[in-house]
């Protein structure tokens, strides 16, 4: 059967339509807003303090976070796809509910945990500061993006199998020199991806890092917490734009950084 | 040489190897072959340690491996699917466990270009897997196992992905390959006609049990049974016994015909049957019978017996065995 042309012109451009107000509007709206007063006002109101210790702090978490995604997510898939033990049916069903579970649970459940009246709360008289303090922001981040590397390691490690592994094993290889040189090779892209989506959630993330951060400007927030604090409690809406727009361009570069791995990933 | 003493593997209630001892001798070729599910491919990984025996032992070149891992067993071992290490070069395919091994550069460079000369893929260096077709994937296979001088080269229906007339080629290569290198090897097949071509020794398997050990023309001309009679060559049912196609011989004269038949020994006696059909295949003429009974079964006769006898369609011929039980002792001749 063919559409006609009329139909099928008429699709694209709800489909266009649809696009351009849900997404590209309001994005154009504050790159419009931060940059309508010069691009001098924007890297002064991204130079301050606040600002510069916002985005430390947030990429810092970044820096925290992947690293120990990635060595629990990897170790998490294997264990699921590989591994033939009971309870397997729990986990899986555990590492989704970061997807479902709001964010804000999340941040309400962890002061119940490591709050000074919760389970771990004999932590804090130690000195050590879980709830409002970098350890409880990481924990928050860790906890949603926890299923990212999972389950994008995951299809991979099932699609691959393990003759290949097999195979290096006969070959002489130990399990260690099989991770190595065979399996993790063979996933490195699903790693890739899930890495991109993680820190993409890791920067973006705000409801459950709000509920365990103290908040204070230049100390305990990060570039989300920033955004908010400005507009809502500073009614500095333009600082409150300009640090959005600075949230986003680390976005469109983690993005950017991706479409050039897929690039290079198409040509091998 | 490889002996398999006892073997036993189970998943759940099934037995997937059921006692099973063989020897291999070494230097040999020998063919596992069985039908589907007849436990080949366990016994195999067996042999290379992929699998884990519930009983049983495994013993190569004189060295009990039966707990060893399969990174100390010396074996090559080669998967129906190539198993290729799909981000490697074919380059880094083949030297993958000489580099494991931390031989020197030199040597690796050496041995892997001899190799690759010798499986046919010189200049295939640089390429991967995935630009290479499925005879030279299962080829660089073959020399990725063989680069660490294995003391027994296991392969699992390594040509079972392949069309036909790219596994005639490879398993002919395979056994020239043999003759050159000498090094023991055991194919998984469940093609008789492949294991017939290539091996020097065939062990049929079926449900987990050995059938029956022995050359290609022991196991064609005198199976140990029923089983092992139809998994090698065709048969036909002639009143009760299996006989080949071929050794069926048929008459339009009845008395002739019994004439013949009382000089076979055990021969299941002559059989009146119709021609159905009768089909010229080049050279032979397959004729398609029904008995009385309603069995239908094929004798295969030369292009001169068909054209001596001139059989039609609907005609009533009688069919009888030309060997028997006892054929050893009338044809003097096949007993070599
Ligand atoms: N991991 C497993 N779990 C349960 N049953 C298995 C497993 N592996 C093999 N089996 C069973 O063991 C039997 C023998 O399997 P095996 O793979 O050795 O057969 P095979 O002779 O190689 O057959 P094929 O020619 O189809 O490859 C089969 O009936 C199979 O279903
Ligand atoms: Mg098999």
């Amino acid at each position: 059967m063919k559409t006609s042309t009329t139909a099928r012109i008429g699709l694209r451009t709800v489909a266009l339509g649809y696009l351009v107000l849900l997404i590209a509007v309001p994005i154009v709206l504050i790159l419009w807003r931060t940059f309508g007063e010069g691009v001098g006002a924007f890297v002064d109101s991204i130079r301050t303090p606040a600002a510069i210790s916002a985005l430390n702090l947030s990429l810092l978490i970044v820096a925290i976070v992947v690293p120990l995604n990635v060595v629990f997510g990897v170790g998490t898939a294997l264990a699921l796809v590989r591994g033939r033990f009971r309870g397997r049916g729990l986990v899986q069903a555990v590492v989704d509910l970061p997807f479902a579970v709001s964010p804000i649970v999340v941040g309400v459940s962890l002061i119940l945990l490591w709050g000074v009246d919760g389970w771990f709360g004999g932590l804090e008289r130690l000195g050590i500061k879980v709830i409002f303090g970098l350890p409880g922001m990481v924990i928050a981040t860790l906890f949603v993006t926890l299923p990212f590397v999972v389950r994008e390691v995951e299809p991979v490690l099932h699609e691959i199998g393990t003759e290949q592994e097999q195979a290096a094993s006969t070959l002489g290889a130990s399990t260690w020199q099989t991770f190595w040189r065979i399996t993790l090779p063979a996933i490195r892209w699903g790693l890739t991806y899930g890495v991109v989506l993680t820190i993409a959630r890791a920067l973006g993330e705000f409801g459950a890092v709000i509920m365990v951060s103290s908040g204070f400007p230049g100390v305990s927030q990060t570039l989300t917490l920033l955004v908010h604090s400005r507009y809502i409690d500073d009614h500095n809406t333009y600082g409150a734009y300009a640090a959005a727009t600075l949230l986003m361009g680390l976005a469109v570069l983690t993005l950017l950084g991706m479409t050039a791995l897929d690039r290079k990933r198409s040509k091998t | 040489m490889i002996s398999v003493i006892g073997a036993r593997r189970s998943y759940g209630d099934f037995a997937a190897l059921d006692d099973v001892t063989l020897d291999i001798p070494a230097g040999s070729l020998t063919a596992l072959l069985g039908p589907s599910g007849s436990g080949k491919s366990t016994l195999l990984r067996s042999i290379a340690g992929l699998e884990q025996l519930d009983g049983g032992r495994i013993v190569i070149a004189g060295r009990d491996v039966t707990g060893v891992a399969p990174q100390k067993r010396g074996i090559g071992f080669v998967f129906q699917h190539y198993a290729a290490f799909k981000h490697m070069t074919v380059r880094d395919n083949v030297a993958f466990g000489l580099t494991i091994r931390k031989r020197p550069k030199a040597e690796i460079s050496r041995k892997v270009d001899d190799l690759l000369e010798i499986v046919g893929l010189d200049g295939f260096q640089h390429r991967y897997p995935a630009q290479l077709s499925g005879g030279q994937r299962q080829r660089m296979a073959l020399a990725r196992a063989l680069a660490v001088d294995p003391e027994v080269l296991l392969l699992d229906e390594p040509f079972g992905a392949l069309d036909a007339k790219v596994r005639a080629d490879l398993r002919q290569w395979l056994r020239r390959l043999h003759d050159e290198v000498h090094v023991t090897t055991v194919l998984v097949t469940h093609d008789q006609e492949e294991a017939l071509d290539v091996a020097d020794r065939i062990a049929v398997l079926n449900k987990g049990r050995i059938e029956q050990v022995g050359d290609p023309v022991t196991l064609y001309d005198r199976p140990a049974n029923d089983f092992v009679m139809s998994f090698l060559g065709s048969v036909a049912r002639l009143g009760g016994a299996l006989v080949r196609p071929h050794d069926i011989a048929l008459d339009r004269d009845l008395e002739r015909a019994r004439a013949a038949d009382a000089r076979v020994g055990g021969s299941p006696g002559v059989i009146e049957a119709v021609v159905e059909r009768v089909v010229r295949l080049g050279f032979e003429v397959r004729i398609d019978l029904r008995a009385d009974s309603g069995t239908r079964f094929a004798a295969q006769v030369t292009r001169a017996e068909a054209d001596a006898l001139g059989l039609v369609e609907g005609e009533t011929v009688y069919a009888r065995a030309t060997t028997g039980p006892d054929a050893a002792e009338i044809h003097p001749a096949l007993a070599i």
